[in-house]
């Protein structure tokens, strides 16, 4: 395949080094110094100049590129560069942005901006935040259709009230599909009568807010539930998305935001949250508050000093997990030697999520279970494929091939599947599939 | 040295030139039922002399160049509210009978119908014909439009009837946008409030037909004109307790949503139902006429000297609440003669008011909404000082200067409402008349939160003629001030208003 990265600062690096032993990776900087460093770092061919022009994109083979990544710092010049890569050639483009509301565009109108897959920094860092502070009793969780989806596996510990009961009793979530069961490393399609045991793991593909609940079913002791303090620190981009994130999973987080203007736009738009207005680097408003109790602490200030600060001091206070937003890769380390629970980088979040869509498959996104037994794949499905324009029942019966279709989004939206539901052009289908059965599946896509 | 005006006062002298010769064509429909009846039609002829030659000399001094802005439409608001009111009292002054043949209670009578107050001073109906009485009828539809269309369309930015509110309740965001021109949301408005009233006349005739023959087709209408528009005024001297109690059901619910935003009905006639069932305001007006009628029931069930009956207390119940906070000012009953606690819970139910752009007066249920929630933020952030916490009104958060205006208003209105019950015991007092302090409380509540009826001789049953009429005076002016919402008029006594 061939790669022309746009932009090589950190993710632009990440993305370059993952794809490099594989593929033929051209990476365009607008700092010369900087390409010629990259150079020899990586086994990459580089180029100087400004990516959005088409004079360098011809310069970078962007006309016959399979792919075409902008991930520079800048959303208006990864969307521009984006934008002329259509104009030379078919490639598929991935656009990395700050912005929400060109994300929102994007969604409303897919191909906007040509932009073939947009992956919003921000919002995915949020989204990798309430992950983390909700499903910590997840063995593993994956995102799919862009958020919309999520895929998580749970092992059934002793004493979960979901041991004992069969599917059909521990699948009670309008939203939720039953994709799998792996018992003694063998994996079975379950269906509503087979039972579930302790130490099984429970493969469940369903809306972020249905896995959560599902959580709470399965490990009421770890889960985090409403009654739980949640406290966000900095009502930047990131903490405000993952405080809409905490409302949506039915949490009643507590933002804290020192500017006074951001502060009541946060709390305009964040009718759940409890906004406070003040620098939470003060201890004494600090313990008046009682953030010394909350259970989950997350900091999302612009700088990683305050960061830093602000963590350190709130597990001093006796917060119990702290979960810190680190903007310079380099710090992660530190960050989590020093005592954070976890140090989330947006760029390190941001690097994965393009990687992984860099696959060369029909499924745009993949997930492995179990040692390669089986794999939750999304499909895209294309005009005139052998998948649509049937019910699901009938597709299920025909095909001698194992797999359970976990989730159905259509235009943005999450359709639940149903044996009766019948699948469109253009839906994105995410299923659970026996390795064996993946070729036949990708096939029919 | 001499200051300039810097007010284009010309512009609002045309416009109310504009409104006075228009008043004449209302002024016609008395005068073909003076007509159909045999009655003088010269009371109206001159009212529509008076209305076309004013209308024409406030034209002439119009000068083309002159916009008409926010300062001009203050005062143009004032002039015409006064001025029509003024034109309004011919009628009754010319036609010479009763109490109203006195130009100040012609004055006031006729501004109790265009603020849509409806206190009255006639003392004995019958001397009066069918076309003056046909007359007060009119007027107050006048005013229920007047009000509609200022409130809903037109210079939404001067706040009267509480349209600058109207940003503030959910889902309506932007008044204006009802439709992009102003003119076009006026005619939709002004649509709706003659269907309204047309289905009134229907329902209020037919059930005429049906069970009591005193309603008319006279009556029909008269009512009509005067449920929408929550106003009040009834050519019957028992008010609507003068027909079947199926009737005075009826009435309810034409009280109920001349009160209900009318943007609203114009989204729920539009196939947008929600937005109407699902806005707070809604809930709240509802929920506190609701809350008062159960209360005032159960203490009619309570009052051993009531004897209606168990469907006769609860609709007098219900009735008389209705009428009060949509304040409309209809009587099913003389509430005078009830217990005080239910009086003093009607009392009570005179400052709630209905939904904002509609036809009701008062203070209005989305002040006290958001004021309610403002007070209940205060206690939140009691504890937790640093916490900001929008006020939200349907989950839209309300604007903090709104909740400041909201505040002063308030507080405004219950100023006026004590200097004006001081006023009205002082002035009894000079006039060696028996005014109670409840009765002074209600009368001054009545007149200047336009509602109509009072308590004691005041009350619905009752007539304001028992006031001094000094006290009458002070009464007509802050009809008008109460119904245009006290801004518009004491913005013209500043000196920045003219000058700078």
């Amino acid at each position: 395949m061939h790669v022309v990265i746009i932009g090589a600062g950190e993710v632009g690096t990440s993305i370059a080094a993952s794809l490099a032993s594989d593929h033929e990776v051209v990476v365009v900087d607008v700092d010369p110094d900087r390409a010629e460093q990259l150079k020899y770092e990586l086994d990459v061919l580089t180029i100087a100049g400004d990516g959005t022009t088409s004079e360098i994109q011809t310069a970078a083979d962007v006309g016959r590129a399979d792919m075409v990544i902008a991930c520079t710092d800048n959303d208006q010049t990864n969307l521009v560069a984006c934008g002329t890569a259509k104009t030379l050639g078919e490639g598929f483009t991935i656009a990395r942005v700050k912005s929400t509301d060109f994300l929102r565009t994007w969604e409303g109108n897919e191909g906007a901006f040509g932009v073939d897959f947009m992956v919003c920094t921000d919002l995915l860092t949020a989204e990798n935040i309430v992950r983390v502070i909700g499903l910590p009793a997840a063995i593993d969780v994956d995102p799919f259709a862009s958020g919309l989806v999520q895929m998580a596996e749970f092992e059934i510990a002793e004493g979960s009230p979901v041991a004992g009961q069969t599917v059909s009793e521990a699948d009670r979530f309008e939203s939720l599909t039953f994709v799998g069961l792996f018992r003694d490393g063998e994996m079975t399609i379950p269906r509503g009568d087979t039972g579930i045991a302790v130490g099984d793991r429970a493969v469940v593909i369903g809306s972020p807010e249905s896995v959560q609940s599902f959580a709470t079913d399965v490990a009421p002791e770890t889960t985090p539930d409403r009654a739980d303090e949640i406290v966000v620190v900095g009502g930047s981009e990131i903490g405000y998305q993952t405080a809409r994130l905490l409302e949506e999973r039915d949490f009643k987080p507590r933002l804290i935001e020192r500017d006074a203007d951001r502060a009541r736009w946060l709390a305009e738009n964040l009718p759940k949250t409890v906004v406070m207005e003040h620098d939470a680097t003060d201890t004494e408003f600090l313990s008046r508050e009682h953030v010394d109790d909350a259970d989950i602490l997350v900091t999302a200030l612009r700088s990683d000093e305050k960061n830093l600060l602000v963590s350190v001091l709130a597990k001093r206070l006796g917060v119990d997990r702290v979960i810190a937003v680190v903007d310079s890769p380099d710090y992660v380390t530190v960050f989590e030697e020093i005592g954070i629970d976890i140090a989330i980088n947006p760029r390190t979040v941001t690097a994965e999520e393009i990687t992984r869509f860099t696959y060369e498959s029909v499924a745009e996104n993949i997930a492995v279970l179990e040692n390669d037994q089986a794999e939750v794949l999304e499909l895209e499905l294309t005009e005139g494929c052998g998948l649509t324009g049937r019910p699901i029942s009938e597709i299920v019966a025909e095909s001698d091939a194992r797999f359970v279709i976990g989730a159905i989004t259509r235009n943005h939206k999450l359709v639940t599947p149903r044996g009766d539901t019948v699948l469109q052009a253009g839906d994105h289908v995410i299923l659970l599939a026996e390795s064996d059965a993946i070729g036949k599946i990708t096939s029919m896509a | 040295m001499t200051t300039a005006i810097r007010v284009g006062w010309r512009a609002s002298v045309g416009l109310t030139g504009d409104v006075l010769a228009a008043l004449s064509v209302p002024l016609a429909f008395p005068l073909l039922v003076a007509m159909y009846y045999g009655e003088s039609p010269l009371p109206f002829l001159a009212a529509i002399a008076v209305s076309l030659a004013l209308g024409a000399a406030f034209r002439s001094v119009r000068d083309p160049t002159a916009n008409l802005g926010p300062r001009e439409a203050f005062l143009a608001v004032a002039m015409i509210w006064f001025l029509v009111a003024a034109v309004g009292a011919i009628p009754f002054v010319v036609a010479g009978v009763g109490t109203v043949a006195h130009p100040v209670n012609a004055m006031f009578e006729s501004m109790s119908g265009l603020t849509t107050t409806g206190a009255t001073v006639l003392v004995d109906f019958s001397v009066h014909s069918r076309s003056v009485l046909m007359w007060r009828q009119v007027i107050q539809w006048l005013g229920g439009l007047g009000i509609l269309i200022l409130a809903t369309a037109v210079l939404s930015e001067l706040g009267v009837g509480g349209a600058q509110l109207m940003e503030t309740e959910s889902q309506t965001q932007d008044v204006n946008k009802l439709t992009p021109k102003i003119s076009r949301t006026a005619q939709l408005i002004w649509g709706i409030y003659v269907g309204l009233t047309a289905l009134a006349v229907v329902v209020y005739f037919g059930l005429g037909l049906a069970v009591d023959p005193q309603m008319d087709l006279y009556n029909a209408v008269a009512h009509a004109f005067t449920s929408v528009a929550t106003a009040g005024f009834s050519p019957e001297p028992l008010s609507v307790g003068a027909f079947h109690p199926l009737i005075q059901w009826a009435v309810v619910p034409f009280m109920v949503i001349g009160s209900t935003s009318f943007v609203l009905i114009y989204f729920a006639i539009n196939g947008e139902p929600m937005r109407l069932l699902k806005n707070e305001e809604f809930h709240f007006y509802l929920g506190a006429m609701g809350t008062l009628a159960s209360i005032v029931a159960l203490g009619l069930f309570l009052d051993p000297n009531v004897t209606f009956g168990v469907e006769g207390t609860i609709r007098h119940a219900v009735f008389n609440v209705a009428s009060i906070v949509t304040t409309t000012g209809y009587a099913s009953t003389d509430y005078v003669l009830w217990a005080p606690a239910a009086k003093h819970m009607l009392f009570m139910g005179m400052f709630i008011g209905g939904m904002v752009g509609s036809t009701t007066c008062s203070i209005k249920s989305l002040r006290w909404l958001v004021a309610l929630k403002s007070f209940r933020r205060n206690l939140f952030t009691a504890i937790h000082p640093e916490a900001v916490r929008p006020v939200r009104i349907s989950g839209k958060p309300v604007d903090e200067a709104a909740i400041r205006d909201i505040y002063a208003y308030l507080l405004l209105s219950i100023v006026i409402f004590f200097l004006l019950a001081v006023v009205i015991v002082v002035d009894a007092e000079r006039a060696d008349l028996q005014v109670t302090e409840f009765e002074a409380l209600g009368a001054a509540a009545t007149t200047f939160l336009n509602i109509g009826p009072a308590f004691g001789d005041a009350g619905p049953y009752g007539t304001f003629a028992s006031f001094s009429m000094s006290t009458r005076a002070v009464m007509v002016v802050l009809m008008w001030i109460g119904r245009i919402e006290i801004i518009p008029v004491l913005v013209l006594f500043t000196r920045a208003f003219w000058t700078s």
